[in-house]
C-alpha cells in the first residue's frame, strides 16, 4: 500500500493569533509556523502502518508558498520516504480552498497511484475540515474520517474506528481509501536532530501548480477576521444558595 | 563511536529542542551550558557513559513535554466538552433537583 499524506504549514499553535489592523487576516510575516498538528497524526500513523508492513511507502505532499518545503522536510524527518511540493506563490496560498488542495491531490493521486491519502482532520488555521471529505468525492473512493484507531480489516480492506458525537463507530473500508485522523489516533514522533540531517538527503520534488492545470482562482470572498468577543469578567457570590439561585436564575440549571 | 562525539552529539541534539522551549530559548541554552560545563573535568569512562545515559533522559522527558503540551492545547481548543466536565455537571444539576 502506498500512502500520500498531505500536510499544511500553519501559523505555530503556540503562537498568539494577532489580527491585522485593516481586518483583512492574520499576521504571518515573522511569525513561526509549523505542520498543522492533525496532519502529524497522520502522517505518523501512515509510518506506523510502514513499519508494520502493511504500507510500503509513504510520500508526504503539500501545497503551498515557498515555504511550505519547511514542513514537507520536518514530515521527511518523521519518517516519509518522499516528498512532493506544489508551488504555488505566498499571495496565492493565503487564498487557497479546501477545494483546490482536494482537486491537486487528486491530480497527483492519479497521475502516481496511491492506494490511501491520510489527512488531518482539520488544519488549526481555517478550520474547515473539508480537504478530507471533498477528495474522496472527487476520486469515488470510500472515505474513513475522524479516525481514532486504524487496523487491517482481511481481504483488501481496513477497519477504522471513528469518533462521533456520543461514541465510537467501526467501518471497514476497500482500499483504496481517504483517512482523516483525529488528535487520539496516536502520539507523533518527534523529529529528532540525528533525522533532520538525514532527511536532507531524501527526494523532494518540486511541481509548479500550472504544470497540473489546476484553477486555483478563489471562490469565497474574505469580507472581514475579527478576534473572538472578550469573557466578560465573573461575578462573586456569598454561598451556595446564592449561587443555585443565580444559576437559576440565568437557566443554567434546571429549576 | 567515541565518548567524547557522543557527548558532542548529545550537547546538540539538546540545543536543538532547546529552540522551542516554552520558557525561551535563551533560558534552555544557559542551562544546558551550565549543566555541560559542571561536568567538563570527569574523566573516569564509566561516570561520563552515566551522564550520558541521565542527558538521554532528558531528551525523552522533553520530547514528552512537547507532544504533551500540544495535545493538551489541541484538546482544550476543539475538544471542549471533557467528559469529566459532563459528568461533573450532570452531578451538580441532580444534586441540585434534590434540594
Amino acid at each position: 500500500m502506498k500512502i500520500l499524506v498531505g500536510v499544511k504549514r500553519v501559523v505555530d499553535y503556540a503562537v498568539k493569533i494577532r489580527i491585522m489592523p485593516d481586518r483583512s487576516g492574520v499576521f504571518t510575516e515573522g511569525v513561526q509556523h509549523s505542520m498543522n498538528p492533525f496532519d502529524e497524526i497522520a502522517l505518523e500513523e501512515a509510518v506506523k502502518l510502514k513499519e508494520k508492513k502493511l504500507a510500503t511507502e509513504v510520500v508526504a505532499f503539500s501545497l503551498g508558498g515557498p515555504k511550505s518545503a519547511e514542513v514537507l522536510r520536518t514530515a521527511l524527518a518523521k519518517g516519509a520516504d518522499k516528498a512532493i511540493h506544489v508551488q504555488v506563490s505566498d499571495a496565492e496560498a493565503g487564498k487557497l480552498e479546501s477545494f483546490h488542495v482536494a482537486k491537486t491531490l487528486q491530480k497527483i493521486v492519479e497521475q502516481e497511484k496511491f492506494d490511501a491519502v491520510f489527512l488531518g482532520k482539520q488544519a488549526i488555521d481555517d478550520d474547515s475540515s473539508q480537504t478530507a471529505p471533498i477528495l474522496a468525492g472527487l476520486l469515488d473512493w470510500p472515505q474513513a474520517l475522524y479516525a481514532s484507531k486504524v487496523e487491517d480489516g482481511g481481504s483488501g480492506h481496513m477497519k477504522v474506528t471513528r469518533e462521533i458525537d456520543g461514541g465510537l463507530d467501526t467501518v471497514k473500508v476497500k482500499v483504496p481509501f481517504v483517512l482523516s485522523a483525529d488528535l487520539r489516533l496516536n502520539e507523533p514522533r518527534y523529529a529528532t536532530l540525528p533525522n533532520i540531517m538525514k532527511a536532507k538527503k531524501k527526494p523532494l520534488k518540486n511541481i509548479p501548480i500550472t504544470e497540473l492545470g489546476i484553477d486555483i482562482s478563489p471562490q469565497t470572498q474574505t469580507i472581514e477576521v475579527t478576534e473572538p468577543p472578550v469573557r466578560q469578567a465573573g461575578g462573586f457570590v456569598e454561598d451556595v444558595s446564592a449561587l443555585v439561585a443565580k444559576l437559576k436564575e440565568k437557566g443554567f440549571v434546571k429549576a | 563511536m567515541s565518548l567524547r562525539s557522543r557527548v558532542v552529539d548529545l550537547y546538540k541534539n539538546l540545543y536543538h529542542m532547546g529552540k522551542e522551549y516554552p520558557g525561551g530559548s535563551k533560558w534552555f541554552h544557559d542551562r544546558l551550558k551550565i549543566a555541560f560545563s559542571k561536568n567538563k573535568d570527569v574523566q573516569d569512562p564509566n561516570q561520563i557513559k552515566q551522564l550520558i545515559a541521565r542527558g538521554e533522559f532528558v531528551v525523552k522527558e522533553i520530547e514528552a513535554l512537547y507532544s504533551l503540551r500540544k495535545y493538551r492545547a489541541m484538546k482544550q481548543r476543539y475538544y471542549e466538552k471533557d467528559d469529566e466536565i459532563v459528568s461533573a455537571t450532570q452531578k451538580f444539576e441532580e444534586s441540585v433537583k434534590k434540594m
